[in-house]
């Protein structure tokens, strides 16, 4: 129990008056830069970052990672509200927040949304609390092979999920694997499919491919069909609150099953978007109403949402532990602590308990205040959909554009926006998902990037993916979920026979 | 009370110098606008640490005016930062802190851009190479390792950041010293390498100290050799009784191969001697203040400090160094 004394001494601390404004100016914060798309947890910690070079190391933490929860939590409103996912990992949460929405049930959706956050990141901070050296064991297993498994298991669980033909998923995938190939190769340090322009150097910023595909495409769309939102009928007040609440403890097991994907997910660290993405596929096959995902079902929101929170908070346990960060945002931080004189590691649990044990408990005290302020907001976020297409439209656009220039500060990369949302539009009028193709482009690297160091590893042997029960159990689990549905189909044609 | 005259004496004396170069009607340049500082490389690595330390110091003890943003440009090995910053001809608001991807980038992947595009400011330090390996494993030697090495036939896999950069061309010089043969793995960061040698799932690596010095604390990792000439001047205890100090060299332990990298200051081209000698005198007053000498001490720096002729004289023969290193390895770019 000497985790629970020492997480006592951590509320001490973090009560402490200034500790506390700290806090709740640091999800204000998050929440802004969550919802400017572009604008990242990531940019957001390291541009504050130097502002808290004069507070103490706790209070410096606290401060930056209650931005990181804000973000976590703001980047749902845009994703339900327009359909511009203001973050990677809230994409999935688009699938069903945005047809919520548009059926006037915006104010369910974020409700729903910021609560499975807040369940998440808690589920998290709880395991951190108890079995953080044994997880930080676990994160060691993963090698090359070992964390191609995990992307690969993303991969199957999402294929054939979608309503549309199989064949123009796998399209929309393959364009995202192609684009997601441009720029430096990692495993050979030379540049590919760049045909001599500097400007696709960087390659194909996901953020950008976004912005693009989902929030120009959308408004696209929406000029098409009339001018109008179709959110305007949404309630707003805050009893909305009250009666989400009572629906959600129905989805506890798909609560569960999330926490669960999302701790895994973050200490490996494969990070919080393929968390979500997962997180969604696999609620849509255990779901009974998972024929109905993606037409504005509460539990596609519920799914993601508290894989991604619950892996957002949990990556930071191997950047702790390990010194690994297991997030862009997780990595700003990391610099932080070696700022502040901070050897992140495994002496850090060790010799710096205030520092550690006020972090964590930040991590609960941080998570209910956001809860409280974002849950207050609700109604506020739910009233800017009564304001008229063609005004909010053009704010959206502006947005859209600053956020994709502040990826990397560049203007070709707001001309790589509007390419991109012509392109969305096109491909959604004919029908190809455009999910597939952004997940692509998010693991399609890292995923080729394990797949070729595994194989340099074992000398071109395709055994090193079955060489151990861990990476073995990941495989098969992706080869399960890959073939899902035909297994499905195999089993219910043997019940059938079976009593004849 | 000290510590401040004593800033004041140098702040003084660099404001004489300058003075003395120049005519002294001539009014010093300062930054109008805020400075921005290009880092070539990906957060969390030892070149972003490097940078966001010095902004912190920057502002903390308000040494510019104006204030320093730092931006990370690390798309194509670093390309993107050199190619933005070559692209800002007589903007002086704009710096970049270079690692050796100032010369392997543009090397391996043919982007238009040289080191002599930029204009040279200041050398800040040198960043050490150690050879690390997993504690758990019986080497207790460099001799142990290599014997080891060559034992493994062609499967000892070696770690490192990025490929066709500073990691794969040590291991390429060690191939060639010793005669043993490497599977190199390329990760993404330093840290993802060190976490991939205390996981067992690579059999060593050339971190920075930084990167590797938390795992051999925690006594994950031990340090065999260092590729440098010398040993290192650190001597505070880190794990047991060892410390910086106690790593022999490579050189010693017949492991003939020797590799410092770069970590400097260039600005965009075109800068007037007056602005270059701003960023010199900020420097110079950065590497006073107590965090930068913590930061050297954590990372066991080499503290060499340069500027001028010495300095672009010293890039040049780098410049050479690598060049000579890529083609042997045949990682030119054709």
């Amino acid at each position: 129990m000497e985790e629970l004394s020492n997480l006592f001494h951590g509320f001490a601390v973090v009560l402490q008056p200034f500790n506390i404004m700290v806090m709740v100016v640091g999800i204000l914060l998050g929440v802004i830069i969550g919802v400017l798309p572009g604008l990242g947890g990531a940019n957001g910690v390291a541009i504050l970052l130097p502002l808290t070079f004069s507070m103490s190391p706790t209070s410096a933490i606290i401060m930056l990672s209650c931005i990181y929860w804000g973000a976590l939590f703001g980047g749902a409103i845009t994703s339900v509200l327009f359909n511009i996912p203001g973050e990677p990992w809230s994409v999935a949460t688009t699938f069903d927040g945005y047809p919520m929405a548009q059926q006037g049930k915006a104010g369910e959706a974020l409700t729903a949304a910021f609560t499975s956050s807040f369940v998440g990141a808690l589920f998290a901070v709880i395991m951190i609390t108890l079995v953080a050296p044994l997880v930080a064991k676990f994160a060691l297993e993963f090698g090359p092979a070992e964390k191609f498994g995990v992307y690969f298991l993303a991969f199957c669980s999402f294929v054939g999920m979608s309503k549309e033909p199989p064949a123009k998923t796998v399209a929309s995938m393959m364009i995202g694997f192609a684009l997601g190939a441009v720029g430096l190769d990692q495993m050979t340090g030379q540049l590919r499919l760049t045909f001599g322009v500097t400007e696709l150097l960087t390659g194909f910023d996901f953020l950008i491919a976004v912005i693009g595909l989902f929030g120009i495409g959308e408004i696209l769309l929406t000029m098409e069909e009339g001018l109008s939102f179709k959110g305007r009928a949404a309630v707003i007040n805050l009893r909305v609150v009250i009666q989400t609440w009572k629906e959600l403890p129905r989805y506890w097991m798909t609560s569960l099953r999330s926490c669960l994907i999302g701790c895994w997910m973050g200490v490996t660290p494969a990070g919080a978007t393929p968390a979500s993405f997962m997180s969604y596929g696999i609620a849509k096959r255990m779901s009974k109403r998972g024929n109905n995902f993606g037409n504005g079902e509460i539990e596609g929101v519920v799914a993601p949402e508290t894989a991604a929170h619950a892996a957002g908070t949990s990556a930071l346990l191997p950047m702790l532990a390990l010194g690994v960060p297991g997030s862009p945002t997780a990595a700003v931080l990391l610099g932080g602590l070696l700022i502040w004189g901070l050897q992140p590691g495994p002496m850090l649990f060790i010799e710096q308990k205030d520092f550690v044990w006020g972090l964590i408990a930040s991590m609960y005290l941080g998570n209910v205040v956001g809860l409280i302020i974002v849950l207050t907001c609700v109604p506020l976020f739910a009233a800017i959909l009564r304001i008229p297409f063609s005004i909010i439209a053009p704010i959206i656009l502006v947005l859209c554009a600053i956020g994709a220039y502040s990826v990397h500060n560049s203007t070709f990369d707001v001309v790589m926006m509007m390419v991109f949302g012509v392109a969305g539009y096109l491909l959604k009028k004919c029908g190809y998902p455009l999910a597939p193709l952004v997940l692509a482009i998010v693991l399609g690297d890292k995923a080729e990037e394990s797949f070729r160091q595994s194989l340099l590893a074992s000398q071109g042997s395709l055994g090193i993916f079955w060489s151990n029960g861990l990476v073995g159990t990941i495989m098969a689990l992706g080869l399960i979920a890959l073939f899902w549905p035909l297994i499905q189909a195999g089993l219910s044609r043997l019940r059938s026979i079976a009593p004849a | 009370m000290t510590r401040s005259s004593k800033r004041y004496l140098l702040g003084a004396m660099a404001a004489i110098s300058v003075a003395g170069i120049f005519a002294p009607a001539m009014a010093a340049w300062e930054p109008t606008r805020p400075v921005e500082f290009i880092i070539p490389a990906g957060t969390g690595g030892g070149a972003d640490q490097m940078a966001r330390t010095i902004q912190g110091i920057v502002t903390k003890h308000n040494l510019m005016k104006q204030p320093m943003v730092v931006i990370n440009k690390s798309g194509g090995a670093g390309g993107e930062g050199f190619l933005d910053v070559k692209a800002s001809k007589g903007n002086p608001h704009k710096i970049i802190i270079t690692l050796s991807n100032l010369f392997t980038t543009p090397m391996a992947t043919g982007i238009p851009f040289n080191w002599k595009d930029l204009t040279p400011v200041a050398m800040l330090a040198l960043d050490e190479f150690v050879l690390w390996v997993n504690a758990e494993k019986p080497y207790k030697s460099v001799k142990d390792f290599v014997d080891a090495a060559k034992a493994a036939n062609g499967t000892f896999k070696m770690s490192g950041t990025g490929s066709k950069q500073e990691d794969q061309i040590i291991t390429e010089a060690i191939q060639k010293s010793t005669g043993a043969k490497f599977i190199y793995i390329p990760e993404r960061g330093g840290g993802a390498v060190a976490v991939q040698l205390v996981g067992n799932h690579v059999d060593s690596t050339v971190n920075n100290p930084i990167e590797a010095v938390a795992h051999w604390r925690g006594g994950k990792l031990k340090p065999l050799c260092v590729f440098d000439s010398k040993k290192l001047d650190y001597k505070e205890k880190i794990a047991g009784d060892l410390s910086w100090n106690s790593i022999p060299t490579c050189k010693s332990q017949g492991l003939n191969t020797e590799y410092l990298m770069l970590r400097g200051i260039f600005m965009s081209p075109g800068a007037t001697k007056e602005q270059v000698d701003y960023y010199i005198a900020l420097f110079r007053k950065v590497r006073e203040t107590p965090e930068w000498k913590k930061l050297m001490e954590d990372g066991a720096f080499n503290t060499t400090f340069m500027t001028g002729d010495a300095y672009v004289k010293w890039v040049a023969t780098e410049e050479k160094r690598h060049e000579e290193l890529m083609k042997a390895a045949g990682f030119m770019a054709k």
